[in-house]
């Protein structure tokens, strides 16, 4: 149990959960990152989808289980059930649309509020490839888009409260797959180990070999430096 | 008017008496037509039923009005149309005529119901020989211009929206004005909440119309429940503060658009369940309801295409099962309530939209209806699907309970054959037929039951994977529908439905010979056959018709319809394939169905 230098990268599962206003790009981030795909008018999700994805760190593995949640109304009363024991959670909004923005910090203060205490928190801001400034982005070729600049949400303004909140910040185009894995490697990486510890057993395929005296220094929890930088 | 001497029989001389030939026994010596020496032994069975039999030389569809009727049976049709009274006007006769058929219990075999066929003379018969392997509506393809369906394949085309360049208004009202078939769902108080075509600003003012009309029939407490304009028919159905409206000129009759209606209504239920609906009007009525039902539009307008497109199994109220062994299907029930959570409350494998197993509470019974809306989620609209992994989806059940929500659970088994390892592969191949996936539905009534349920699937998983049950399922699905050559050899029936009352579950032939080809023409093709099962369908059940048998002839195809306590049956031939050929096809069918009864039908299911 404790010589586990021999045995493959220990893996833990993370429960993660993605919150926001309807129609922001949740699937589609979650699409682009398990399946490395994107659906142009992609049907609303119903209820809510479970799936899940590894994320392979230098000293560990983190196996994500993924909650994509509805994001109309009428499904928000369901959501304590997803976030409870959440390790993570992604707040999605959309750069195009100011009010989305306004309700995904409703959905941070709900969460700082009635989630665990030790949750990872991240703004994320989708639809960068419909900005100006969607430099980064593969293919295309034609920047800035057909017409122009539909950024309604300022980078500043959502760095701004993040740093305020403490949360991980980046901004996203699932459509080009710009940011995107690079949201859950910092997420990945900003877990706290003591969280991992109390992973549950059942889904994490390496359960025998634990991580408990796993020396992962990696950039601290909840590091704030974690956002933007992240090179991988 | 001589009589044949060849055609002896008891009751020859009431023929001589009455020169309009009495039905069974009828013959028209003026057109040289011989009746068959034998025939005359047909003649308790044939006036033990009643049959209209029906030909539409103009190819006019529509409901059977007595107009319509005009066209019936003329000579050169040489059908017959037996009717109890032998007068003249034994054409109206027939509508109302009452039969004396033993029909509480099945009668065994369709061709001596209908043997009453007139010989034809040796040209016609070797005319028809040629001519009998025309396929149904081959003869349409010349008469696109007069034809009813004529721009159907531009029927499902999204109506440009305001923002769509080069556009002019008119030009997107007329596109919006050639759509042959419209929904509308609205307040009472008149604020939009659906449509299927055309964007708010398009719609609006009619809507306004549509509230305005319906509005003052319910005011003088004589609700309005539909009209026609032109070619064109409008069905209201008013549930509560709600108003449904089906605009159509496909030839629905009021019973079927009726029925879709509720769907939809079904379907807006589902989401918000009856209390809450009532909620939100009792205490604003003028709420937008479009807010509440946010992200349901693709739901809805999945199942009005799946409506305009032709649906057997909503036309029949029905389901449709894969067709497996009675022992590969039991096995596969076992392993499934093996496994069973104690969570759950229904356990359903479906294959493309197919039912392959059902297990459910000895107390409970699923309704189609609610079948068809969790079908319509997770096969027709891409909500589900196309998010792969597993989901957790809360819904109402209106016609097990529309008072509150259920939760399912629901799965893809991967495309390829090693996917059924103890993990769901999020990822599925992409190449899979949408009409191959097999899907894994559970349901709760508890919340919190998803990672119970979750458990549960992977057992099952692993059970039909280890008895090879999920290769059976795959091949069966592969197969497809059964080909009608394999079910009644020789025929010249194109198409059936076949629905078992008792079990209100129907099976059919495959579309894929003769309604198959590339897309727009498919999808016209295939409403066509509909369109003739919307008519044959609406013909048996108008009130108080009692028809048991229908034979139509039309200038597209021939249909017959035969109705039992036990079954319902419906086919179409070519124009020119005679009754006898077309009962002595059908009768084939009906044998095998029959025969296969348990392969093809799901008899109770796994009960626990």
């Amino acid at each position: 149990m404790a010589d586990s230098a021999g045995a493959p990268r220990p893996s833990s599962s993370v429960k993660l959960v993605l919150l926001g206003e309807a129609a922001v790009g949740k699937s589609s981030l979650v699409l682009r990152f398990v399946n490395n795909d994107f659906q142009e008018n992609k049907e609303p999700t119903i209820g809510a989808a479970f799936l899940t994805q590894k994320c392979n760190l230098p000293q560990r593995t983190i196996k994500f289980e993924i909650w994509d949640t509805a994001g109309q109304e009428r499904f928000a009363s369901l959501a304590p059930m997803y976030y409870r024991n959440a390790q993570a959670a992604l707040v999605v909004y959309d750069l195009t649309k100011p009010t989305s923005l306004v309700k995904a910090k409703h959905w941070v203060a709900e969460l700082q509020r009635q989630a665990s205490p030790g949750i990872v928190i991240a703004l994320v801001g989708n639809k960068l490839d419909l900005t100006s400034d969607n430099a980064g982005t593969t293919g295309e070729g034609e920047p800035g888009g057909g017409d122009g600049d539909a950024r309604k949400v300022s980078t500043e303004e959502a760095k701004i409260y993040a740093e305020e909140e403490g949360l991980l910040f980046f901004e996203t185009s699932a459509k080009t797959g710009y940011n995107v894995t690079e949201v859950f490697t910092a997420i990945a990486n900003a877990i706290p180990e003591t969280s991992l510890k109390s992973a549950r057993g059942p889904g994490a395929a390496g359960a025998t070999s634990r991580t408990e005296e796993q020396r992962v220094n990696l950039n601290g929890p909840r590091d704030p430096n974690a956002k933007e930088g992240c090179a991988c | 008017m001589a009589p044949e001497p060849e055609a002896g029989s008891n009751s020859n001389e009431i023929a001589e008496l009455l020169p309009p030939p009495l039905p069974p026994r009828r013959k028209h010596s003026g057109e040289g037509l011989h009746v068959a020496p034998g025939q005359s032994k047909a003649t308790t069975a044939m006036s033990s039923v009643d049959i209209s039999t029906m030909s539409f030389p103009d190819g006019s569809r529509g409901t059977f009005t007595t107009s319509a009727m005009r066209a019936v049976s003329t000579p050169a049709s040489g059908f017959a149309t037996p009717s109890r009274g032998a007068s003249e006007d034994g054409l109206t006769d027939s509508m109302s005529v009452v039969s004396f058929a033993p029909t509480m219990r099945p009668a065994g075999d369709l061709a001596s119901l209908v043997a009453g066929e007139i010989q034809k003379s040796r040209a016609w018969n070797m005319l028809r020989s040629q001519s009998a392997t025309v396929q149904p509506f081959e003869a349409v393809e010349d008469t696109t211009s007069t034809d009813d369906l004529a721009g159907f394949e531009k029927e499902f085309d999204n109506i440009p929206d305001l923002t769509t360049e080069g556009v002019t208004d008119d030009q997107r009202l007329a596109l919006w004005k050639s759509k042959m078939k419209h929904y509308m769902i609205l307040s009472s108080a008149g604020k939009p909440i659906y449509s299927r075509h055309g964007d708010l600003s398009l719609v609006n003012s009619y809507m306004g119309v549509v509230q305005t009309i319906i509005s003052f029939y319910e005011g003088s407490n004589d609700p309005l429940l539909g009209f026609t304009a032109g070619k064109t028919r409008f069905v209201i159905a008013i549930e509560g503060p709600l108003y449904f409206v089906a605009i159509s000129r496909l030839g629905e009759s009021d019973a079927q658009l009726r029925s879709q209606l509720d769907a939809l209504y079904m379907q807006i239920l589902s989401t918000l369940t009856l209390p809450t609906l009532k909620n939100i009007f009792v205490h604003r009525p003028s709420t937008d309801l479009r807010k509440p039902l946010e992200g349901t539009e693709s739901l809805l307008s999945s199942l009005a295409d799946s409506f305009s497109k032709g649906s057997p199994s909503a036309l029949l109220g029905a389901l449709e099962c894969l067709r497996l062994r009675k022992s590969k299907r039991h096995a596969i029930h076992n392993a499934f309530l093996k496994v069973r959570s104690d969570k759950l409350l229904y356990g359903l494998i479906v294959a493309g939209g197919k039912l392959v197993s059902v297990i459910r509470p000895r107390k409970h019974s699923l309704h189609p209806s609610d079948l068809q809306l969790i079908f319509n989620m997770l096969f027709e609209s891409g909500g589900v699907k196309a998010g792969g992994g597993e989901n957790w989806i809360p819904l109402c059940l209106p016609a097990f309970n529309n008072r509150g929500y259920l939760y399912m659970y629901v799965s893809f088994f991967d495309g390829s054959p090693d996917s059924t390892s103890s993990e769901p592969i999020p990822e599925r191949n992409p190449d899979t037929n949408p009409d191959e996936e097999i899907a894994i539905i559970l349901i709760s009534p508890d919340k919190e039951s998803f990672y119970n349920l979750k458990e549960m699937r992977d057992k099952v998983a692993h059970q039909l994977d280890k008895t090879g049950s999920l290769a059976i399922i795959r091949t069966a699905v592969r197969e497809g529908r059964p080909r009608i050559n394999a079910v009644a050899p020789a025929t010249q029936i194109s198409h059936f439905l076949y629905k078992s009352r008792a079990n209100v579950q129907f099976c059919m032939a495959t579309l894929e010979l003769t309604f198959d080809g590339p897309e727009p023409e498919k999808l016209v093709a295939r409403r066509r056959l509909m369109s003739v099962y919307h008519q044959l369908h609406a013909s048996m059940h108008t009130k108080h018709s009692h028809l048991k048998v229908l034979h139509c002839v039309g200038a597209e195809a021939a249909s017959l319809a035969w109705i039992t306590p036990v079954f319902e049956f419906y086919c179409v031939a070519g124009p020119n394939a005679s009754r006898a050929v077309m009962t002595q096809g059908a009768n084939k069918i009906i044998q095998w169905a029959k025969r296969e009864e348990e392969r093809l039908f799901i008899i109770g299911g796994g009960v626990f």
